[in-house]
């Protein structure tokens, strides 16, 4: 069997077991839905009429907050599943069946692999579920089409990706389940001081940089872009080579971890 | 394949191990510590061979490094005619492990455990199905099959972990502490299992801190005590190594006890159970000669046992050095 042969044909198999593990204990995904979905009633029905003032000059209703809000919202969820897989990630390697499958013929980045697709998958799950409540309260793409649809859903996936990936390094050289999910934390307050809930423009001076110097701000912006037909502009290459940087980092740096003698 | 027929399915010259080596501080932090400090070892095809020792005498640490779990800080070191360092994916290939903590996946039932394997093993889905359902029924999973593993008790964890490490029917099985924790009537089926493996031809390595275990399955015993083979042979062997064999008489009346002792002169005397012990190799002629000379002295035992010398006193006899330094970590 070729290399690459086996390490898909693996990676499917560690794969079907992850889903086997989601499938049988759902309350973790769930529990990750209800963050995003929770901030989106709030945000739009309780801080609604305030946020509203804050775009479009003042001259924004309700309605327009929820499109505002929604792709901030989406990469949210993505962030809050993937800390759900540096939890598991964690959880997997200081079990038994970890030493097992280090011993066995297959391909050595399969396990990663199969928690990284996954996760993926589970995100984007996640993603469908927290648009349908964004749809169900009155949220509308702006005349996106077809492929505009298709683009915001590779975007979503390959942030999905590139995130995971790093949570997988941090689930990893964490110890213990809770302390992968205090490391992974960021993922999950990032959105917050991006320009996920206001614009960056309306930030004080001194704050803008880190609103606009980090990877969901260009990701949201370009997922504004596809779904309600504003300027994409330098985002769009921006939030890819984001993607792009973080996946890489975080795969060097978890397969590296892998390699090491456990403890 | 790069085997020759009558090399040994384990071998390990010059095996080396520290730990914690890097971390230790410029600032009178410890050195490394040695775990493994050379260990020689040699186990031919199709034998069981065990690895004996007291806690924290490195056994776990040998088979982790045999299985290429870890990596060793030096050593020649071959498994099933494969070098661990040039190539342990062909190792891999070859063996099994059952480790000391169960290796099963809680989360899913006993039966996709199986079905794990068998697609780990790039078994056909038939072949994979019909694999997992035989040794379920080989080790009485059955019932529980589509439990999840986790609801498991320790005996049936374990014999669902050995069941997983055969699927892709390894030539060399590792099992480290396979019986450890274990209830008697699951160590001695676990005993059963092992013998049936060794009959189909596989080689067991097997560590254990049970002397009676390794007397019962081995056939060959290396004692490892702080890092190194204390001593290594078949049990017999091991056993000659101690003196230990003797006859013991016990009293009940302490009269009888002393006049006994004084007839008899050159036996060990333990005043305070009234028991006096004549060194003996336990054969039958040996045993008629003493019986004739207790006869023809007229003392009258109220009992006599016969101890014939077993691991137990070769294990003490070659460990017993390291009590206080046990006690002190």
């Amino acid at each position: 069997m070729s290399s690459l042969t086996l390490a898909v044909r693996d990676s499917a198999t560690m794969l079907r077991r992850t889903v086997l593990h989601a499938w049988r204990y759902p309350s973790l995904t769930l529990n990750l839905l209800l963050t995003p979905i929770v901030l989106l009633l709030l945000f739009v029905y309780i801080f609604g009429d305030v946020m509203s003032a804050g775009i479009a000059g003042g001259h924004a209703d309700r309605s327009a907050y929820i499109a505002y809000l929604v792709p901030g919202i989406l990469l949210m969820t993505i962030g809050g599943t993937v800390v759900g897989a540096a939890v598991s990630v964690s959880m997997d390697m200081t079990e038994g069946i970890m030493a097992r499958f280090r011993t066995m013929a297959i391909h050595r980045g399969s396990v990663l692999i199969g928690h990284v697709v996954g996760s993926v998958l589970r995100a984007l799950v996640s993603v469908v579920l927290v648009g349908a409540v964004a749809v169900a309260i009155g949220f509308r793409s702006t005349d996106a089409t077809a492929l505009e649809w298709l683009a915001a859903f590779g975007l979503l996936a390959l942030v999905a990706m590139a995130l995971t990936w790093i949570a997988v390094g941090l689930g990893m050289v964490s110890p213990n389940a809770e302390a992968a999910g205090n490391n992974a934390m960021p993922l999950i307050v990032l959105p917050f001081v991006s320009s996920a809930f206001v614009p960056v423009d309306a930030m004080p001076g001194w704050f803008r940089p880190v609103a606009e110097y980090q990877p969901f701000t260009p990701a949201i912006e370009t997922l504004r872009g596809l779904l309600l037909g504003s300027e994409i502009g330098g985002d769009g290459w921006l939030a890819v080579g984001w993607c792009l940087g973080l996946a890489a980092l975080g795969y060097r740096w978890s397969t590296s971890l892998f390699s090491r003698d456990p403890r | 394949m790069t085997t020759t027929p009558d090399a040994p399915a384990i071998a390990a010259r010059g095996l080396h191990k520290s730990y914690g080596g890097k971390h230790s501080g410029k600032d009178g932090g410890k050195g490394p510590k040695k775990v493994l400090d050379g260990i020689d070892l040699a186990v031919p095809r199709g034998t069981i061979f065990s690895l004996l020792g007291p806690n924290g005498a490195g056994k776990t640490t040998v088979v982790k490094i045999l299985s290429t779990l870890v990596t060793a800080d030096a050593g020649d070191l071959r498994v099933g005619g494969h070098d661990l360092a040039a190539d342990p994916q062909a190792v891999r290939a070859m063996i099994g492990v059952t480790g000391q903590f169960s290796a099963v996946d809680g989360l899913i039932t006993g039966e996709e455990n199986m079905l794990l394997m068998a697609d780990l093993h790039h078994l056909p889905r038939r072949e994979g199905r019909r694999t997992a359902a035989e040794l379920l029924e080989r080790f009485d999973l059955v019932e529980a099959a589509k439990k999840p593993a986790s609801t498991y008790s320790g005996g049936m964890r374990r014999r669902l972990d050995i069941a997983m490490t055969l699927v892709g029917a390894p030539r060399i099985i590792f099992l480290d502490e396979p019986t450890t924790g274990l209830d008697p009537r699951s160590r001695h089926s676990m005993w059963g299992i092992i013998r049936e493996l060794v009959s189909g031809g596989v080689t067991v390595f097997l560590t254990t801190q049970y002397l009676e275990e390794a007397d019962e399955l081995a056939d060959r015993i290396a004692v490892l005590n702080d890092g190194r083979i204390a001593a290594e042979g078949s049990a017999d062997e091991l056993k000659r190594l101690v003196p230990g064999g003797h006859v013991r008489l016990r009293f009940t009346d302490p009269a009888a006890y002393r006049s006994a002792a004084v007839a008899l002169r050159e036996v060990t005397r333990d005043d305070e159970a009234l028991s006096l012990q004549i060194p003996s190799d336990g054969s039958q002629r040996e045993l008629r000669s003493i019986l004739d000379w207790l006869d023809s002295a007229g003392v009258e035992a109220d009992e006599l046992t016969v101890h014939t010398p077993d691991l137990d006193d070769v294990f003490f006899a070659l460990t017993g050095g390291t009590d206080q330094r046990e006690d002190v970590r």
